[in-house]
């Protein structure tokens, strides 16, 4: 018996290596029956608090590519949207349109593309925003553009092969038609060229109740814009008393100190109406000749 | 610092750049897995008694594993190098472990020739033996024997890198440690 124990005494180190190695090799082999269960378990809290953290700093270098993701989708999204839809009266309508009908009737009237910014200035009296998106991708002149958020940015002004410039609502010249999401009525907003984060909301008569915090919409009766997007939030209230209407001061809803990702929002009736509302102009004003 | 702390961070060190660094990288090729982590082993001091070192290697192999989801994959080649490194050491300087001037092996603690071959066989036979493990689940004769050379290639170049650029602070052994 001493022999046996002075013979492990002697050789330990070679009996530890082999013990070990038989628990190693043990651990190996019974991966799929035991460990995951019990070891594994165990073990993943700890290194899953490392990876955690690790991820939160390896996350920042795929944020761009994850975000140009969640952008697509959202752009995928809003095209779903149904306010890019309109219901056509047909009850006199004899030819089919060639722009495709949905089940319902409902016609497409708005489509959107994403696209991101490469250039954005805000320091200016006129500022452009440039998108990485020209009339080979099917950009044209006064398409809308939003914020990935969903808010009002601009329209394009200028469309080159492979890219646009997009006038910014921040531009001494803008002026959008604006709505009040509380009670309808639609002015214009402008910008003074002063402070990038506000602009002014003009024409809404005093008869309106507006307060501060209420909701400034794109209105319904643009030409460039779909209804419904977020132009701002009032934060101030003047009425000039000359004309009897307010001077709406707007915090704007897109950041136009970190653009990133955009969309470029078509009207695809647009030609139509915009000549329609030509033809009338000259129509009135041959009229009015033909009167005098 | 003590020896117990810097071995302690060197461990930490070892296997988070083995773990978010060398796992992370693109490799070059798929036998080309570059490892740098049992370099702890090869660093450990001399003076460490056989069976804590069987431990530490054992323990080693084991974190990683853990990190990797290869429960007693790695554990089994560390021990073996854990277990290999004594008789390499008392191979290549013939004197005994007290002897020696200064505390860890390096290329200064043993001179480079005998410390690049020191480096070299444990290489080998961690591969070798991590490789022939894998290999047991699946791939032919012929993978495994290009994976071991390549993965110690990669490994040697890795370590010898490592080891110009960051010389460590030796320490003489003295009398009062």
């Amino acid at each position: 018996m001493r022999n046996i124990f002075l013979f492990i005494g002697r050789y330990r180190t070679l009996f530890t290596f082999l013990i070990l190695q038989v628990v190693a090799l043990w651990f190996l082999f019974n991966y799929n029956r035991f460990h995951r269960s019990k070891f594994l378990g165990v073990a993943n809290e700890m290194t899953g608090r490392i990876n955690t953290q690790y991820n939160k700093v390896e996350d920042y270098f795929t944020l761009r590519e994850e975000n140009r993701r969640v952008h697509r989708l959202n752009d995928s999204l809003l095209n779903l949207l149904p306010r890019n839809f309109m219901r056509r009266d047909t009850s006199l309508q004899m030819i089919q349109d060639s722009v495709l009908y949905d089940t319902s009737g409902n016609y497409r009237r708005y489509i959107s593309r994403p696209a991101t910014v490469v250039y954005n200035t805000i320091n200016a009296q006129k500022n452009y925003i440039q998108i990485n998106r020209g009339a080979n991708q099917g950009i044209k002149d006064n398409m809308a553009v939003v914020s990935s958020d969903g808010s009002a940015v601009g329209v394009v002004v200028n469309v080159s092969s492979n890219f646009s410039q997009v006038m910014s609502l921040l531009h001494v010249q803008n002026s959008v038609s604006a709505s009040l999401k509380k009670t309808g009525d639609f002015g214009t907003a402008e910008w003074d060229g002063v402070d990038p984060r506000y602009l002014t909301l003009k024409r809404i008569p005093k008869t309106v109740d507006v307060k501060k915090g209420d909701t400034v919409l794109t209105s319904p009766v643009s030409f460039n814009f779909p209804p419904g997007y977020m132009v701002g939030t009032v934060t101030d209230i003047k009425l000039d008393n000359t004309t009897g209407l307010y001077i709406l001061k707007i915090r704007t809803a897109a950041n136009f100190y970190n653009l990133q990702q955009v969309h470029v929002i078509e009207n695809i009736d647009r030609a139509e109406q915009v000549k329609l509302f030509d033809e009338t102009k000259k129509k009135i004003e041959q009229v009015k000749k033909n009167t005098r | 610092m003590s020896d117990f702390l810097r071995n302690i961070v060197r461990l930490a060190a070892f296997i988070l750049i083995q773990v978010y660094v060398l796992n992370k990288i693109p490799h070059l090729h798929r036998f080309i897995t570059p490892y740098i982590y049992y370099l702890f082993i090869l660093w450990l001091p001399f003076s460490i008694p056989r069976l804590w070192l069987l431990l530490i290697g054992f323990l080693t192999g084991l974190i990683l594993d853990y990190f990797m989801m290869t429960p007693g994959l790695h554990a089994a080649a560390c021990l073996l190098v854990a277990y290999i490194r004594p008789f390499i050491i008392s191979l290549l300087t013939p004197k005994d472990a007290s002897e020696f001037t200064y505390r860890e092996p390096s290329a200064k603690a043993m001179q480079w020739t005998p410390y690049t071959f020191y480096v070299f066989i444990l290489t080998l036979l961690h591969h070798g033996y991590m490789v022939f493990l894998e290999w047991l689940d699946f791939g032919s004769f012929l993978d495994f024997l290009i994976k071991v050379v390549a993965t110690t290639g990669i490994s040697m170049l890795l370590i010898l890198t490592a080891e110009l650029l960051f010389p460590r602070k030796l320490k003489f052994r003295t009398n009062t440690a």
